[in-house]
């Protein structure tokens, strides 16, 4: 963890749409540096994909517009970037993968052959050579006989054989930084499992830095370095992963973990869940987006948009109770009988 | 990471008293209720193209329905002056009966667009229930209606309606008959096909255990649902069916004298092209504007009725 | 719960699709029985056959083989009209995707009511009205909400206007096939504490299908964990997460990513190497009502390990 490899600065993004002007990102900053992993956690409209896109510059505009902000990846805004720039960094550079692995996958063109168009687009090197790490890196995801597999189309794969593949033609051309935007969320837990083990060991071997998206906290737990929780367009709270899961300070991150159930929960205790649904984003409501929402809501919280506080060096959250004038609002207690739950779990099998 | 837009001294303690969530506020409806047809107009009405093809069929059947009734002259008159070409009296000149073109062009505009319209329906009628019968059903009921379906496609349909036309002889009714009769399997097909993926889907199930039986289905469910591709399949049925009837005319199949669709005024336009174009080119330039108009709706049309499809 | 009253008993279910000669045996034999006001949590990965297990129960399918009786009566053998239609009134299903499960033509008014006109029930005008909006309130959504069309709604609040869809009928028995899969996490935790106070209230019983374990364990009384068509492990739900005896529930327990980093660092996966069951395999009961799937020489093994 060394030197910034990403840096998104107040990133506004809108659409336009027959309704109205849609405000999906509403000036988003986070760093990423080289090697770690930044979980962006958040639920629907709450503008996690329409940054990770933004990212890649995949938003079509219009009806997107890039309404303000800076993308700098190695130092390099890419938003000014025209599409024939941006072409020449996306799969080399930055690369990215969907949730859906039959969709990123060409079904009339044979998999080796796909992974292999992606090194020779992007590195000089000669046909033979492009088959010879393409092979290799069937190989490196965790795809058994890959000489043969090499041959065969993507019908010819299971659901998370596609994904290893999909994740094969991402690292093709060894880019810097991997967006994963929510990579697991449609296989099963025991292919999600070894999916996400795999990631983090290509990570180790190639220092690739990834922002994964993902709603699930348990996948977050397992796989992030830091963590940027998104609400209605903006991070609310954003930290290491201990920093969220054992100090979180905004309520929306409160109630992610109390609406979880775990394994241990007893299911007499009723569970947490959030009132209510997300804010439309046309028309945003005024002060803090998850006031309505929010039992610990205070006055000003419906009157002004609550800044960035500062929690520590690496912790941020976005909410009037940082205040020195808010009243001391714990985390709620069925979250800390979890947190001593696991605690102990933890020592048992140690 | 802090970003101060504004300052924030002014806060007064009060500010910081618990009031807990308003959540009537976030259970709103905030957008006015708009239903699906309301949303298709709304992104049908953004379509430059579409709106104008719209207003390109709405002044043509203005003018098919008033000129006739208010011209001077009728379809039929010979007043003597041949070939003239366009001036002040006679907007799109006369013909070498001396009939006045103005006049005829929207008399014919009637014929041309009766029969494209009611070909259409009847293509409507028939492919819709087919369609819907044989996808609902599916099993062998579906394999023959569709075997049918495949066989009457084959047949080369200018056979048919040469056929058709040689043994009912020239005329308006016989002229529709000859195009509903293989025009209705383009409709059928498409039906199928909506109510094949219809009947799947997860409403229709939900509908069965509910109790709903084929019947109940068909009308609350699969039609409505399917009406949109029935609209747009329409839509663009008509100009077919109007450059076909133009067509066949124009080969001396079409309507009898002195009643004239577009196409039976062009081809007897042919005949005196280097003496008096105009007889060609405004029966031409009306069947061509009228296509051009109705794909145009249909595409608009089916853009507005799945926004996935926009380029 | 009455533990006298088995409402549901499904006995070696099969639902075999394709050509006869080889089949794909979506729903190879599986037995199980449903008490009156329990939750039996029907689990499994995709492709499992959970699906069409709550398919075939509702009478969505013809089955191929084995017997689903209902309040002692054979869903797939009743003769009258009658019958069947009254069936339709006692059990009914919530479906997995908020938006296919909703006609996008209807409002949710017209959502609701459909049983009603298929039943020919409430015919009074305002009589409906007062039941709509009723069944509306139900499910924490109000009566404005009653001309408006599902795409103006959320997926959760879509979610709530397939259970009161449901719940129009007055069922006794409701299939969720899974109902939450598609939502956000915290809407997820909404719509399941409703489901639950439904129950209590209206004293429903359900068969909940998921693939997410945490929120099937909350939720369910008991569970079924399938595999490849078959029931691999059935007990009391604390029971199968604390004691799993079979190792593919195992390995799928092992598997759930737990909000905890530290605890997460040092978990272990235990992967699932698939073991033929030979023919001579049938269900074994271990312990009191906990039954595991297996030959005679693999349960044994399985529960020595069980206890290492």
């Amino acid at each position: 963890m060394n030197k910034p490899l990403l840096e998104v600065k107040n990133l506004k993004i809108n659409f336009k749409t027959y309704a109205g002007l849609v405000q999906a990102v509403r000036g988003v900053d986070f760093t990423l540096y080289e090697g770690e992993t930044l979980a962006i956690v958040g639920e629907s409209g709450s503008g996690k994909s329409v940054t990770s896109n933004a990212i890649m510059k995949l938003i079509p505009q219009p009806p997107g517009i890039y309404a303000d902000g800076q993308i700098l990846f190695d130092g390099k805004d890419l938003i000014p970037l025209s599409d024939k720039e941006m072409s020449k960094i996306r799969g080399n550079e930055i690369a990215m993968i969907f949730q859906d692995p039959m969709t990123a996958l060409n079904p009339t063109i044979r998999v080796g052959k796909q992974i292999m168009e992606v090194i020779l687009k992007h590195k000089k090197v000669s046909k033979h050579e492009a088959k010879e790490r393409a092979i290799e890196l069937l190989r490196q995801v965790g795809i058994p006989m890959p000489e043969k597999r090499f041959n065969q189309f993507p019908h010819e794969f299971s659901g998370g054989m596609r994904q290893r593949v999909v994740i094969a033609i991402a690292l093709a051309a060894d880019p810097k930084l991997l967006i994963a935007d929510e990579p697991t969320t449609a296989l099963d837990v025991t292919i999600q499992a070894q999916i996400l083990e795999l990631l983090k060991e290509l990570q180790k071997k190639r220092k690739t830095s990834i922002i994964f998206i993902t709603h699930d906290l348990g996948v977050v737990a397992n796989v992030a370095d830091r963590v940027a929780v998104m609400y209605a367009g903006q991070i609310v709270e954003y930290g290491t992963v201990n920093d969220i899961f054992y100090n979180p300070k905004h309520p929306y991150t409160w109630g992610l973990l109390g609406s979880m159930p775990d394994l241990n929960n007893k299911s007499s205790e009723k569970l947490y869940a959030i009132p209510g649904s997300p804010p439309n984003l046309i028309n945003p409501p005024k002060g803090d987006a998850f006031a309505p929402r929010n039992q610990y809501a205070l006055t000003i919280d419906f009157e002004k948009e609550p800044p960035m506080f500062k929690v520590s060096d690496t912790h941020y959250a976005k909410t009037w109770l940082l205040h020195e004038n808010a009243p001391k609002i714990d985390i709620p207690e069925p979250i800390v009988r979890r947190m001593e739950r696991y605690k102990k779990e933890a020592e048992l099998g140690e | 990471m802090t970003k101060q837009h504004e300052t924030y001294d002014n806060l007064t303690p009060e500010m910081f008293n618990v009031v807990g969530p308003r959540l009537n506020e976030t259970e709103q409806m905030t957008k006015k209720s708009v239903s699906f047809w309301k949303e298709v107009f709304l992104r049908f009405r953004q379509n430059k193209l579409a709106v104008s093809g719209v207003i390109i069929l709405i002044i043509i059947a203005l003018l098919a329905i008033f000129v006739p009734e208010m011209s001077q002259y009728s379809y039929r008159d010979q007043l003597g002056i041949y070939n003239k070409a366009p001036s002040k009296e006679h907007w799109f000149g006369t013909d070498d009966l001396g009939r006045d073109i103005f006049v005829r062009v929207w008399f014919g505009a009637r014929i041309s667009l009766f029969i494209g319209i009611t070909a259409a329906i009847i293509d409507l009628i028939i492919g819709v229930l087919w369609g819907s019968i044989s996808g609902l059903i599916g099993g062998r009921v579906d394999d023959i209606m569709m075997r049918i379906v495949d066989i009457l496609s084959a047949i080369p349909y200018l056979l048919v309606v040469i056929i058709l036309l040689v043994v009912m002889e020239q005329g308006l009714l016989p002229m529709i008959i000859a195009l509903s009769i293989t025009g209705w399997v383009n409709m059928a097909r498409i039906v199928r096909g909506e109510v094949l993926s219809i009947k799947n889907r997860e409403f229709v199930l939900a509908s069965r255990t509910l109790g709903a039986g084929n019947w109940h289905l068909i009308i609350r469910h699969i039609i409505p649902n399917a009406l949109g591709a029935i609209l747009v399949t329409m839509t663009l049925t008509i100009p077919s069916a109007i450059f076909t009837e133009s067509f066949l005319s124009f080969l001396g199949l079409g309507v009898n004298q002195p009643i004239a669709s577009w196409g039976t005024m062009a081809s007897e336009g042919m005949g005196g092209l280097r003496v008096a174009p105009w007889r060609l080119f405004f029966p031409a330039l009306f069947i061509s504007l009228t296509i051009f108009a109705f794909n145009a709706v249909g595409d608009g049309l089916r853009d507005a009725l799945d926004p996935k499809l926009r380029k | 719960m009455n533990k006298e009253n088995k409402i549901l008993e499904v006995k070696n279910l099969t639902q075999y699709f394709g050509s006869p000669s080889h089949p794909i045996k979506a729903v190879d034999g599986i037995s199980f029985h449903i008490f009156e006001g329990e939750t039996l949590g029907l689990v499994g990965e995709s492709g499992c056959g959970k699906s069409t297990t709550g398919r075939s129960i509702i009478g969505l399918y013809n089955i191929t083989g084995g017997e689903v009786i209902f309040k002692g009566k054979n869903v797939h053998h009743m003769k009258s009209k009658k019958e069947k239609k009254q069936f339709k009134r006692e059990m009914q299903m919530i479906f997995q995707d908020p938006y296919a499960s909703l006609n996008p033509r209807m409002t949710a008014g017209e959502i609701i009511s459909e049983g009603f006109d298929i039943h020919g029930l409430y015919k009074n005008k305002a009589e409906r009205q007062e039941k709509i909006i009723s069944l509306l309130e139900a499910v924490g959504l109000n009566r404005e909400h009653m001309t408006r069309y599902p795409h103006e709604f959320s997926g959760g609040q879509r979610q709530r206007i397939g259970i009161a869809r449901a719940l129009s009928l007055d069922p006794s028995f409701i299939i969720a096939d899974e109902p939450i899969s598609a939502l956000d996490v915290s809407i997820q935790a909404q719509v399941v504490n409703l489901l639950k106070e439904l129950q209590k209230e209206r004293n429903l019983t359900y068969l909940f299908i998921a693939h997410d374990l945490s929120m099937v364990k909350y939720i369910s009384d008991r569970i079924a964990v399938m595999y490849r068509g078959k029931i691999m492990e059935l007990g009391d739900a604390d029971e199968i997460y604390n004691n799993p005896i079979h190792p593919y529930t195992k390995s799928l327990l092992s598997a759930v990513p737990l909000p905890d980093p530290i605890l997460e660092r040092k978990r272990k996966r235990i992967p699932y190497v698939h073991e033929e069951t030979p023919d001579t395999a049938k269900m074994h009961e271990p312990l009191p009502n906990h039954f595991v799937y297996g030959t005679d020489e693999q349960v044994n093994k399985w529960i020595k390990q069980a206890k290492l």
